[in-house]
């Protein structure tokens, strides 16, 4: 059976603690001269990337090459899409090549879950719309395992556009999973309608929130998600300027000094450096940006590797009955 | 392949005296496991060993010892401990998994990774001898030849087995066998170690014990 991993949410306490055991004897590898296992010989992993990536698209493509799978990096831009193709058909024509894996971006809340009714491999969610993104969520989790030694009873705080954040979402459901005690900060017109129903606290009081936290997330305000503001000197409708945000949201120098002393500051990237989080913080000895991003490629080799490695899935959602047919189209 | 002196086989029921208490690591029913080896003389086995060990390799200057996980590593560093006490000599002892380069991976569900742990002077150049607990059809050691030869180039690769059960599939041999045990192919092989399973033993089970770990010999 085929498994898919759609969500943060479909990955149990066993499956989320396998996936960081696996990822911390695969990123060995990632410091030897030969870096490259013949785990994935063979098999093919397609990158079906609708959104703009650097770091996730790149990092999926090197996990699999590492595990020495044939990878097709497949981006909206020049392709048939632009000519009106659906997912739908983009995504059966990969298949009919020959592809085992589906990694994919997409603007669409959903597209993942949607593709992995369609095709017979298995489907991993790399950033849908402002739903999830479990994978940055897992290498997150690696990465304050590794700083901090534990995740159980860990003070995770959550910092900024909560609301168009899927980082910050597939974070709250891996977190509360693994045992972690989450805060989430951010304006109130940047939280999500029901925010009360997800395994966290909510604040909007920074400053009272970071002396208790072991780790602070900086999250990056999503202003191609956003709309213009109501009058034309108005940036945007959430809040009033870019410089009141920084204000009271940005992570500063001043911040900092409030933190405990091993506490870490992450950020899933692209931050922008002054906004969110001032340069001198984003270089700071606390920064974790550097690791999360070597971690990722280790973390997502894991995730291939548990998914395609075998004869069956270890890991991921059950795959939904086979509905080529009957599926709609998009 | 290494002459080994053939010992008498100490089948004892009951366990000698003095020996661990029985305790029941072992999958499946151990109660139908017959003990082969028993305490005293799994350690003496593996002081042979370190004694040929030493021997073969003319001192053991460049020697590296890499164990298969779990049993393998452990008997690595047994036998690291043993040549230190026999020649004061300090040779470096790790582990080598070899998941990701078995040749039945695709047989069945992933399994979870075991630790990967190359002394800090790696391999280049030097005398690595890998060791394992059974050797069975070989192609454990195959993987594990192809995990060395991605970590670097050894002078040389030998092979060190605390069991040799017959049945190759591959063409592998080992040079120090700890001791030999015609067995049938139905049978299987455990290997038991103070560290892993608080006593020594090496029990051979009846037909269905373990099919799966056909693949490990």
């Amino acid at each position: 059976m085929k498994r898919h991993l759609l969500s943060a949410a479909d990955l149990t306490l066993e499956d989320a603690t396998l996936v960081l055991d696996t990822a911390e004897e695969l990123a060995q590898v990632s410091a030897r001269t030969v870096k490259k296992l013949p785990t994935l010989r063979g098999r093919t992993v397609v990158n079906l990337f609708f959104e703009d990536s650097t770091r996730t698209r790149t990092s999926f493509e090197l996990a699999a090459k590492r595990l020495s799978a044939d990878v097709i990096n497949f981006s909206a831009k020049g392709s048939s899409v632009s000519k009106g193709e659906t997912l739908k058909d983009t995504a059966l024509t990969l298949e009919a090549m020959g592809s085992d894996a589906v990694v994919i971006r997409h603007s669409w809340s959903g597209a993942p879950a949607n593709l992995a009714r369609w095709v017979r491999g298995s489907v991993v969610n790399a950033g849908d719309g402002t739903h999830e993104h479990p994978t940055q969520a897992l290498l997150d989790a690696f990465t304050m395992r590794k700083r901090l030694g534990r995740l159980e009873g860990l003070k995770v705080t959550i910092v900024g556009d909560i609301l168009h954040s899927r980082v910050a979402r597939s974070n709250v459901l891996l977190l509360a999973t693994l045992g972690a005690d989450v805060t989430l900060v951010a304006p109130p017109t940047l939280l999500p309608v029901g925010v009360q129903a997800w395994p966290a606290q909510v604040s909007y009081d920074l400053d009272a929130v970071l002396p208790k936290s072991d780790v602070v997330m900086m999250l990056r305000v999503q202003r191609e998600r956003m709309g213009p503001g109501p009058a034309a000197d108005t940036e945007t409708a959430y809040f009033p300027s870019t410089r009141e945000y920084s204000r009271r949201y940005g992570l500063d120098v001043r911040r900092v000094t409030a933190l405990a002393d091993d506490a870490i500051v992450m950020h899933p990237g692209p931050m922008v450096r002054g906004m969110e989080i001032a340069p001198e913080v984003a270089d700071g000895h606390r920064s974790t940006i550097m690791e999360q991003v070597a971690n990722g490629v280790s973390v997502r080799m894991a995730v291939l590797y548990l998914l395609l490695g075998g004869a069956d899935s270890a890991i991921g959602a059950p795959a939904t009955g086979s509905s080529r047919v009957t599926a709609g189209q998009t | 392949m290494t002459a080994v002196p053939h010992r008498p086989t100490p089948v004892r029921s009951p366990p000698a005296a003095g020996g661990a208490p029985p305790q029941r690591p072992v999958s499946g029913d151990p109660a139908a496991a017959r003990p082969v080896l028993q305490s005293p003389y799994v350690a003496r086995v593996i002081d042979r060993m370190a004694h040929e060990l030493l021997e073969k390799t003319r001192g053991g200057g460049d020697v590296v010892l890499l164990g298969i996980p779990t049993r393998g590593t452990t008997l690595a560093r047994r036998l690291a401990a043993r040549v230190h006490a026999f020649a004061g000599l300090t040779v470096p002892s790790g582990s080598l998994d070899i998941t990701l380069y078995r040749d039945d991976l695709r047989l069945k569900r992933p399994r979870p990774l075991e630790e990967t742990d190359v002394p800090p002077d790696g391999v280049d150049g030097k005398l690595v001898v890998l060791v394992d607990d059974v050797l069975f059809s070989g192609r454990s050691v195959r993987a594990a030849l192809d995990a060395l030869a991605d970590l670097g180039r050894p002078r040389a690769v030998q092979l060190a087995v605390l069991v040799d059960r017959g049945h190759r599939e591959l063409p592998i041999r080992a040079d120090y066998v700890g001791k030999n045990i015609p067995t049938s192919l139905r049978e299987t092989v455990h290997v038991l170690l103070v560290e892993d399973d608080g006593r020594d033993a090496v029990l051979l089970g009846p037909a269905d014990l373990g099919r799966d770990e056909r693949a490990r010999g």
